[in-house]
């Protein structure tokens, strides 16, 4: 299909690499997993997108910082979407994404293929020394997606980023 | 659908004010975990409430959600008694969120295989959100039981004859479960009911909890015909304080 905006796919998906998510603002909505496509139309853009949590209360930000983002790239037409075709778990964060996440000194969610596990949710690796002699102090943290933990080892507390199917 | 319609409103006015119930604990919990816990979970609940309510509003062209959790008095609700009982102490609260995520989790696992796929698709997104809900209440009934002392086992087990009447009245048939079972959107309360009096026997008692055995006329019924608790009127008189302020506001 010819487009008259002369724009491809993949320089929207650049660009969504620079919207990060409000809550961990070091990881962007596309490794937070939230982008599930773009369409690009004759006159305009639609971004797919769903939230991590149903209760996730910056849904609406994001959808404002994705359409203000594009078009101060110069895309003139944006509309973000909720796609409901798509349920995000937290095995949708890309491999980049948990290294982000480990430098900004969040544990990571382990991988889960579905079903996660009370050990799966107990049993953390402590993202500043590493070790995985460590202890969850609470289920619930500052935001949904994240619990509390304690490591032995170094003995930080820390949080992690929660695995959820 | 009358009954899909019906069958969901019951289960998002449910979340609401259970969530109300919850958010109750922000600022006063017993431990500041507990009030992040809790206030984390009203979150959440009140969360699935909106999105339940947009099913019926995109779907069933019902209004809004805002409109439909503030805008309704109180017997327009289809909650049940026991989410409207007063937030009580920490163990009456406990109790009873172990008894509603418990059921709450063997029902979105049932929907998460719905014919009515908005629904199914909802449930099956919910319960993995709800995995974190039963784990706190199991971690804490176990706290307080068998690593309790005799003060807080005794208040568990005082919560628990005193809640399950009310809990019981979760699974209130509706007109529609024929239609339900039928259609395979969902398998029924009693299936449910069943599923769920069956897991709490046998975890409570791992818990050395006695369950009482509950008579039929005993089971607080009404709420799904909208026969309510005052104590619903005065919530959502709270609730929706400083909305009647001023309806046409844009927030």
């Amino acid at each position: 299909m010819v487009n008259h905006l002369n724009i491809n796919k993949e320089y929207v998906l650049s660009l969504l690499e620079k919207v990060m998510d409000p809550e961990i603002p070091v990881i962007s909505v596309i490794d937070m997993g939230m982008i599930t496509d773009v369409l690009i139309n004759d006159n305009n853009v639609v971004v797919k997108m769903i939230p991590t949590f149903t209760a996730c209360p910056a849904i609406q930000l994001i959808q404002s910082n994705i359409k203000l983002n594009l078009e101060q790239h110069g895309i003139p037409s944006v509309s973000v979407v909720l796609d409901k075709d798509v349920l995000w778990n937290s095995d949708r964060v890309t491999e980049k994404g948990k290294i982000l996440l480990e430098d900004f000194k969040l544990g990571t969610p382990i991988k889960h293929n579905g079903i996660v596990t009370d050990d799966m949710i107990m049993n953390s690796v402590c993202p500043y020394c590493g070790s995985d002699n460590t202890t969850i102090n609470a289920l619930f943290g500052s935001t949904l997606c994240r619990s509390l933990h304690f490591c032995y080892n170094c003995k930080n507390k820390f949080e992690r980023f929660k695995p959820v199917a | 659908m009358e009954s899909v319609k019906d069958l969901i409103l019951r289960m998002a006015d449910d979340a609401l004010i259970i969530g109300h119930r919850n958010s109750e604990w922000t600022g006063i919990g017993p431990m500041l975990e507990e009030d992040i816990s809790f206030s984390s979970m009203a979150q959440d609940k009140i969360g699935h409430a909106q999105a339940l309510y947009n099913i019926l509003h995109e779907q069933f062209n019902m209004e809004v959600p805002d409109f439909i959790a503030f805008r309704r008095n109180a017997s327009d609700f289809k909650s049940c008694q026991f989410v409207e009982l007063p937030i009580g102490d920490y163990a009456f609260t406990l109790v009873r969120h172990y008894l509603f995520d418990h059921a709450e989790s063997f029902r979105y696992n049932y929907l998460s295989n719905s014919t009515f796929l908005p629904l199914k698709s909802l449930a099956t997104k919910f319960k993995g959100e709800i995995k974190y809900h039963t784990l706190h209440a199991d971690i804490w009934m176990k706290s307080l039981t068998l690593n309790g002392n005799e003060e807080s086992k005794l208040r568990i087990q005082s919560a628990v004859d005193e809640l399950l009447p009310y809990a019981m009245g979760m699974f209130e048939l509706g007109n529609y479960e024929s239609d339900l079972i039928d259609n395979g959107i969902f398998v029924g309360e009693l299936a449910l009911q069943n599923k769920w009096h069956s897991f709490i026997t046998e975890s409570l008692n791992s818990f050395n909890i006695k369950v009482p055995v509950i008579k039929e006329g005993e089971i607080k019924l009404g709420g799904r015909r909208g026969y309510h608790l005052t104590e619903l009127e005065n919530l959502i008189n709270e609730m929706t304080e400083v909305i009647r302020t001023d309806y046409t506001t844009e927030w």
